[in-house]
């Protein structure tokens, strides 16, 4: 694995080298910078280092950040603004997450079980476990962790998410008790809040800043505690499907919702969370079978993933 | 601080685990539920069963016998005195007209739910040969058990004792479960999406209001209430459907050795089945059109039992050859069992089918009779009532591990996606039979006697239709 992960790096670093002609910058830079993508991309400027696309709030030298600074993306969050009050129309722009929502609850379940040993017979798990749901949108995955058993916190830096959030939990006295906050990963890294287990869904590929992101995930973590993200990968495959034909073709998901360069792949993903000191323990695939119209998990990561990690000791 | 309370309340719950032995009544328990959480003096649960008939119970006790749904909390209603007393259902009694025909299937589930045990205790009887004749003599076709490498074809219990079975099951549990001795008179349902002005406490949970003044609110709503269903009507889910313009007698009979066969006889007017139900013992349900039934039901018992037995052998025609294709033993043709005395009440049901439009709607989801009323051909129409109970109970216990809303549409439609074509193809196929019937003419009676002689010469065939009957296969034939 580790041999692997050199090679990959390696990789990164050469042909990081051709492409952007810039050949002094750390590994981590290079990924923030996505020498893969296809989009535009500022020249990096070798006097300040590491300045990411997209990103329009000041970093310093020493990487401090300003207050309401974020790996956010601004366009990102006007968009998921506009129809925030369709989160919970089953049939709405949202309804591809509401149909993967049981498949990525049963991997969480199943992972989490097994890492802090919970009994996975039990109707309520993650009792005892403090789990932060990072981009938590209307809080379609925030409430069944909290019937699972979870103490939940849900993030998200749309303030009219949040609201809608807090509106639909309150209508069941199981899912009242979650802790709905409009403020981004950053922040609480700052307020130092620590949880069991941090979970980003669907999140990093509309972060401007992917391995920030990944590090204030990271520090929220406890040690030993486990960080679960999910996103799409950026294959050949990925751009039919999750591009083409879920947002062209079927219309599943309104038009620009994701751009195919900021997707992820596995491998990237392994190498910015282990920066961060997370190490990804498992990998798995979410496959649609369009006969049953249900998602499964399977092997094949070439479009949808989801890595189970954890994060190593300090 | 109303948030913090609320939690306080729901922790308590699920600490709170009372060995509740025997079904209790609301009224006797009101400590009991006042731990199980209320909004303004509202009982809340997580699932209203309507209906403690078979299949309501049956699903209660499957919901009561998995460990991820066992800690559900659910209420019964039903008006029906019986569920709130000790189970008695006496051996030396009579058997009761109204029988049920288990099929295998039916039995694995019931043996999964720990309900088989209390039957076994009571009066039951398996068989394992089937004959099914008609009235031309042209064709007949004899199953066996050993036809699919089985013991039984199905066993035949009274519904009193099936329904005993399953109260003493759900009663040696500690299930957290409140029997509302009332009648639904309302049902509301918010919409699925949180609107400003609502009581938002519950807009999540159907709010059932019953005919003694009690209401109780909880998050999905299942209608197990008979072919009538009051649920499908306050959910305006529509039907299709039809009368068959056709009655059922239903009796209990006597012969003089014991039977361990179902017989059926398809007559011009419908069919005669004769089921065992046990020492000596028969069931009879007799299809007929309703001026026949009114008429069979006033004559005195001796006529009855000769036109019984008129109908079983020796009237409307002549007997089928047995051994005209040179088959004998296990399968040739053999006269049933003459009856000699009536030993029950007739009781006369008017037949129908009718379906369901919709299993699901948001919050609510219907099984048993109250989604499908088939023709009681066969014995067929409990167990598919079984069938919906156990994969709805299956169903829940996967949305539970997942941390689903258990009212959420997308969890109910896929209960309905797993039973609605099923029930459909057999309602279908009973339909067929029932319409074969009702044709008498020449050619039409060779084609008929032709497929009869198909089922019972042709072997594959003969093992698809049997499994299918026994409900150990989904599909008929090749589906």
């Amino acid at each position: 694995m580790a041999s692997k992960l050199l090679k990959l790096t390696k990789f990164i670093n050469t042909s990081s080298k051709k492409i952007s002609k810039v050949s002094i910058f750390s590994a981590s830079h290079i990924i923030q910078t996505r020498p893969f993508s296809d989009t535009p991309q500022k020249v990096p400027n070798t006097t300040t280092s590491s300045v990411p696309p997209f990103h329009e709030k000041n970093y310093s030298l020493d990487g401090a950040k300003k207050p309401i600074s974020s790996s956010l993306n601004p366009v990102e969050l006007a968009k998921f603004s506009a129809i925030a009050e369709t989160w919970w129309d089953p049939q709405g722009p949202f309804k591809p997450l509401h149909i993967m929502n049981p498949t990525r609850l049963s991997f969480i379940r199943s992972t989490l079980c097994r890492h802090f040993r919970k009994n996975p017979h039990s109707a309520r798990p993650f009792e005892g476990l403090k789990i932060i749901d990072v981009g938590c949108g209307g809080g379609i995955l925030s409430e069944p962790l909290a019937r699972m058993g979870a103490t939940v916190t849900g993030i998200d830096a749309v303030d009219k998410n949040i609201k809608i959030a807090r509106l639909h939990a309150e209508s069941d006295p199981v899912t009242s008790s979650i802790e709905y906050c409009c403020t981004t990963a950053e922040k609480l890294v700052e307020e130092q809040r620590k949880f069991d287990v941090v979970i980003a869904l669907e999140v990093i590929e509309h972060v401007a800043e992917p391995a920030e992101f990944c590090k204030s995930l990271a520090s929220l973590t406890v040690p030993h505690g486990a960080t679960l993200i999910s996103t799409i990968n950026r294959s050949m495959r990925s751009y039919a499907t999750a591009i083409v034909a879920a947002e062209y073709l079927l219309q599943w998901l309104p038009k620009g919702t994701h751009q195919w360069s900021s997707f992820l792949t596995p491998e990237e993903l392994v190498l910015i969370l282990n920066r961060a000191s997370i190490s990804v323990q498992e990998m798995a695939g979410f496959v649609y079978n369009p006969l049953t119209g249900r998602w499964a998990l399977s092997d094949d990561i070439s479009v949808n993933f989801i890595a189970f990690s954890t994060k190593n000791s300090e | 601080m109303n948030r913090i309370v609320a939690r306080r309340v729901i922790a308590t719950i699920h600490a709170f685990k009372v060995p509740t032995r025997g079904l209790t009544s609301a009224q006797q328990n009101s400590e009991n539920k006042e731990k199980l959480g209320s909004v303004n003096g509202n009982d809340q649960y997580d699932i209203a069963i309507v209906g403690g008939g078979m299949v309501g119970m049956a699903l209660a006790c499957a919901l009561s016998s998995s460990p991820l749904t066992k800690k559900l909390s659910v209420a019964i209603i039903d008006s029906n005195p019986a569920l709130g007393k000790e189970v008695n259902v006496k051996n030396d009694d009579l058997p009761d007209p109204r029988v049920s025909t288990v099929t295998p299937a039916s039995i694995s589930f019931f043996k999964d739910i720990g309900a088989w045990q209390y039957v076994m205790q009571h009066r039951h009887a398996y068989f394992d040969a089937m004959q099914v004749w008609d009235y031309t003599g042209l064709g007949y076709t004899r199953y066996t058990a050993s036809d699919v490498d089985a013991d039984i074809l199905g066993c035949v219990v009274e519904n009193k004792v099936l329904h005993s079975s399953l109260l003493s099951c759900l009663q040696n549990t500690d299930f957290q479960k409140i029997i509302y001795p009332s009648r639904l008179t309302k049902m509301v349902v918010q919409p699925n999406t949180p609107t400003k002005g609502i009581d938002s406490s519950c807009s999540r949970m159907a709010k059932l209001e019953l005919s003694d003044g009690q209401s109780l609110f909880a998050k999905l709503v299942v209608g197990a209430d008979g072919g009538k269903s009051h649920v499908r009507e306050l959910a305006r889910i529509k039907t299709t459907g039809w009368n068959y313009s056709q009655n059922a007698i239903v009796c209990t009979v006597k012969h003089t050795v014991e039977n361990h066969c179902a017989w059926q006889r398809f007559l011009p007017s419908g069919p005669i089945a004769l089921l065992p139900i046990g020492d000596e013992f028969s069931n009879i349900v007799w299809t007929m059109i309703p001026k026949e039934a009114t008429e069979r039901k006033s004559m005195s018992e001796d006529d009855f039992v000769k036109a019984v037995n008129h109908a079983l052998h020796d009237g409307y025609g002549p007997n089928p050859q047995s051994n005209s294709l040179g088959y004998s033993g296990d399968y040739s043709w053999e006269v049933p069992p003459k009856v000699v005395e009536l030993a029950s009440e007739r009781m006369v049901f008017p037949l129908s089918l009718k379906h369901a439009n919709e299993y699901a709607v948001n919050r609510v989801v219907l099984i048993g009779d109250a989604a499908h009323t088939v023709h009681p051909l066969a014995g067929q129409g409990v167990n598919l009532g079984f069938g919906d109970a156990c994969a709805l109970s299956k169903i829940i216990a996967d949305g539970i591990a997942v941390g689903a809303d258990l009212g959420e549409l997308s969890l109910l439609k896929k209960y309905e996606a797993e039973r609605k074509p099923a029930n459909i193809m057999m309602t279908a196929i009973l339909d067929g039979f029932q319409k074969a019937y009702s044709v008498d003419l020449g050619p039409f009676n060779v084609l008929r006697a032709a497929a009869f002689q198909a089922v019972q010469y042709i072997s594959p065939l003969k093992r698809n239709i049997i499994s299918y009957a026994t409900g150990q296969q989904k599909w008929p034939l090749f589906f």
